[in-house]
């Protein structure tokens, strides 16, 4: 499902004195089955554009097109829900929405919600429990019973429940211990490639961006201030200070050696793996 | 809507009205409310009308504003006033045309009680308007004070009151965003039978307590180790200032009482 | 070197909901000295938090000691001991008292019945050393968590603790948020020489201890500087901790047969290690 955002623009409390204006004409394309990034500083408009593409604000100038649907100031309520099927999104401690008396109960929420058969949605709410790798017996939990990580795989099955082929994620792995973010990460990566999402990930983390985006988008003070492959995007690192952000270490430390070495490594390094085969490389080289 | 609303709202502002201490503003506008009970004829209500509309002038703030901020109020003081037209049969008959008799008697008890309900509910609305919250629990608690000799809680009430006035906001952002979290899991708060918007509020209701209980138990233990052990042996980091203008607005307030004795009707 | 804090074989355990107990902290020892800064690291449930519980006596120990400022923590001098421990916890609303930043920040000098008078500078001079003086009026949800958290710090400091504890109080900003923190506590002690106990899992925070409790199912599973820590890369990943990068990139880089000397922590380190072994020759 291709999402196109044209000149999209978002005041909240308009009409009033207490009207913010959180975006100004925002301009996106996020092609059907990429991973795209969206990166900014804290207070960039990412949160007010993420919202948009699925409906929870509808823009009060311009239009976001998700698959065959526009929306823009003028669409009905109902004809939202619709595109919410669509479109998932896991938002930050996305454990704050469980509140069913079980797990099940709370992954089966979504689905019936969306119309999709009981029976159905039990069946997929027990493989989302076996794909997120909790322990069977967790299904007749209190979700309330869980550990913090537990609540968070339940949750993000939650939304997984109804199938949605576009996945937004706004900082999934916020409060979580190292191997906790690792772990999320990668199950994303996997979902998205065998699944064919198109995922949309909202982070802070450079490093996460690089390593799996194959599109990035920033936004800087309510404005889309540049987007292309994180080849282009963090091959410039001038244009991403002045936007308040740094590179990716790897990318960091790719041009510290750089510098050493007095001559380019090669292709960008977006990953400490790629970094580590660059300089060994470079550095064979150099002894033959 | 509820964005134009302004009762129970604080505009910071610099005016002799907000300057005023927190328990000379209480003082009196308590005071007041039992005041306005004395007018009885068109000087006294008259009166209190002039004065309300002083205090607004001195404290700066726009009629515009206040107004428009009021309507919900103002619609149920017409509503009121328009009962009295209706129901009141006494005194001369002024209209009578096809159903409607409106007599003299029903007017003038309907503008009375109008005044009335609008002088208090102004009076109250400047409090608030220049008064922050937590200048008029400061002010409530050091007023109750004498309260504690007969067990009140009156530290503990304040400190509940001022708490709850803090997290206010940070809830209504809670609820926005488990509101938003849940409406992208299909659920569906304006559409359906009463019933059934009933039950789509549980999946609000329910994290937004969990998350509030949660919050109450964090902040119990960071106000332990803080070494928050009740009212005894605290000191006060917000200090209230008597100053000459909070006697002059007692004294106003004496002169406005003798003057609505004196211009009160025998009837 | 004057003790500030420590543990002599602790444990303590939990009420399961089963009604038998788990451990959480299980024969922990170690101490803190005077200008230290210790960091607590261990995932999420290996009984770091608890033992913060027990530093600031929200627990008692079923067994073993804690001594802080030399004295075995009790129901009698507790709120003695407390009121020179500033502690800062993950959640940055959830510790936010007052309704502005200054009522807030003199939260503990109220409670600890400070004279007005006093309060006044203490109150300015903490927000001063949180960078946060332009900030006196400001209610809490108008502040980022990086602010609402140097606050929270700022609230310790105007009580002059001799220990800061900071229970994962980066936890849950943003990456500036952190840095804010993190800079502000810094130099806190490079300033003042305070004592600090930081319970992280944010590596940043842990290259800048002086010594590091790395804690595992409850148990202390090693202890030392931050490279001898680090240098037991494998163990530290298998029990779901991180590495620094430079220290990651090191054993990649070893890994693809590049010989490396030593243990580096910071890239700085790591790009002098690549100069000197590979091109200076």
């Amino acid at each position: 499902m291709d999402i196109t955002l044209q000149q999209v623009g978002y005041s909240y409390a308009k009409g009033t004195p207490f009207e913010k204006r959180a975006l100004y004409e925002a301009n996106a394309s996020i092609r059907s089955g990429s991973y795209t990034a969206i990166i900014g500083h804290t207070g960039s408009g990412k949160s007010t554009l993420l919202l948009h593409l699925n409906g929870l604000l509808k823009p009060t100038e311009g239009a976001v097109r998700i698959g065959d649907v526009s929306i823009t100031a003028a669409t009905k309520a109902k004809e939202l829900k619709q595109i919410r099927r669509n479109v998932g999104i896991v938002f930050q401690f996305p454990e704050h929405q469980l509140f069913e008396e079980t797990v099940e109960k709370d992954i089966m929420f979504g689905p019936l919600n969306f119309g999709i058969p009981e029976e159905e949605a039990r069946q997929r709410a027990h493989e989302l429990i076996r794909l997120l790798g909790l322990p069977e017996d967790i299904a007749q939990k209190s979700p309330f019973d869980l550990s913090g990580g537990q609540m968070r795989r339940v949750a993000i099955a939650g939304v997984l429940a109804f199938k949605p082929s576009v996945l937004i994620l706004d900082e999934p792995t916020a409060g979580l211990d190292p191997r906790g973010r690792k772990e999320i990460m990668e199950l994303f990566n996997k979902l998205h490639k065998e699944e064919g999402l198109t995922t949309i990930l909202v982070t802070h983390s450079m490093e996460d961006a690089a390593r799996y985006a194959d599109q990035i988008l920033v936004m800087h003070e309510g404005r889309s201030v540049m987007s292309g492959t994180p080849e282009e995007v963090f091959g410039d690192a001038e244009q991403l200070k002045s936007f308040r952000l740094g590179l990716p270490r790897s990318v960091a430390f790719q041009r510290d050696v750089e510098k050493l070495f007095g001559k380019p490594l090669g292709k960008l390094t977006l990953t400490e793996e790629q970094l580590a085969s660059a300089i060994a490389a470079a550095l064979k080289e150099g002894e033959q | 809507m509820l964005e134009k609303m302004i009762f129970g709202r604080y505009v910071p502002g610099d005016s002799f009205v907000h300057r005023l201490d927190p328990r000379s503003k209480l003082l009196f506008v308590f005071l007041f409310i039992v005041a306005v009970f004395l007018a009885n004829n068109t000087a006294t209500y008259a009166l209190l009308l002039a004065f309300t509309l002083l205090v607004i002038f001195i404290a700066r703030i726009r009629l515009y504003f206040l107004f428009n901020g009021l309507k919900p109020i103002l619609f149920l003081i017409i509503f009121t006033l328009l009962m009295h037209f209706i129901f009141t049969k006494e005194g001369a008959l002024l209209i009578d045309w096809k159903f409607i008799k409106i007599y003299e008697e029903g007017v003038r008890q309907g503008i009375y009680i109008s005044i009335r309900f609008l002088v208090l509910v102004l009076m109250t609305t400047i409090l608030t308007l220049t008064t922050s919250p937590i200048s008029i629990t400061d002010g409530m608690e050091t007023l109750l004070n004498p309260l504690k000799r007969i067990k009140l809680p009156v530290h503990e009430l304040a400190l509940m009151m001022s708490i709850s006035l803090r997290f206010i906001p940070t809830l209504m952002d809670e609820t926005d965003k488990i509101l938003k979290a849940q409406l992208a899991r299909g659920s569906d708060l304006t559409s359906g039978t009463i019933k059934e918007r009933i039950r789509a509020v549980v999946p609000l209701l329910v994290p937004l307590f969990v998350s509030a209980f949660k919050r109450a138990e964090d902040l119990a233990i960071a106000m332990e180790v803080r070494g928050y052990r009740g009212g005894e042996g605290r000191t006060r980091y917000r200090q209230l200032d008597w100053q000459w203008r909070d006697t002059l607005i007692i004294i106003i307030f004496i002169i406005l009482v003798a003057a609505l004795i004196w211009l009160r009707g025998g009837r | 070197m004057k003790e500030i804090l420590s543990l002599d074989h602790v444990s303590f355990s939990y009420e399961a909901e089963d009604g038998g107990t788990r451990r959480a902290v299980d024969d922990v020892s170690f101490t803190v000295n005077d200008g230290e800064w210790i960091a607590i690291v261990g995932h999420n449930g290996s009984g770091k938090s608890t033992l913060a519980k027990l530093m600031i006596g929200l627990l008692f120990p079923e067994e073993g000691k804690v001594k802080v400022f030399l004295e075995e923590l009790n129901v009698d001098n507790l709120w003695e001991i407390r009121s020179d421990i500033g502690i800062v916890f993950q959640n940055p609303d959830n510790q936010f008292v007052g309704s502005t930043v200054q009522d807030d920040v003199a939260f503990a000098l109220e409670n600890n019945g400070i004279p007005f008078e006093e309060m006044v500078p203490r109150v300015h001079e903490s927000l001063a050393q949180v960078n946060m003086e332009g900030f006196l009026d400001h209610e809490p949800h108008h502040l980022s968590g990086g602010q609402k958290q140097r606050v929270a710090i700022a609230g310790a400091l105007a009580m002059r603790p001799k220990l800061l504890i900071l229970d994962e109080a980066t936890s849950m900003l943003d990456p500036q948020g952190r840095d804010e923190v993190i800079q502000v506590v810094d130099e806190l002690k490079q300033t003042t020489g305070l004592t600090v106990i930081s319970i992280t899992h944010d590596l940043e925070e842990v290259l800048l201890a002086d010594k590091v409790v790395v804690m595992n199912s409850g148990k202390m599973m090693l202890t030392g500087k931050p490279e001898e820590i680090f240098a037991h890369g494998d163990e530290l990943e298998s029990i779901g901790l991180d590495l620094p990068f430079a220290a990651r990139l090191s054993r990649s880089l070893r890994q693809a047969g590049i010989a490396i000397q030593g243990e580096h922590m910071t890239e700085e380190e790591l790009v002098n290690e690549l100069w000197t072994s590979h091109f200076s020759k």
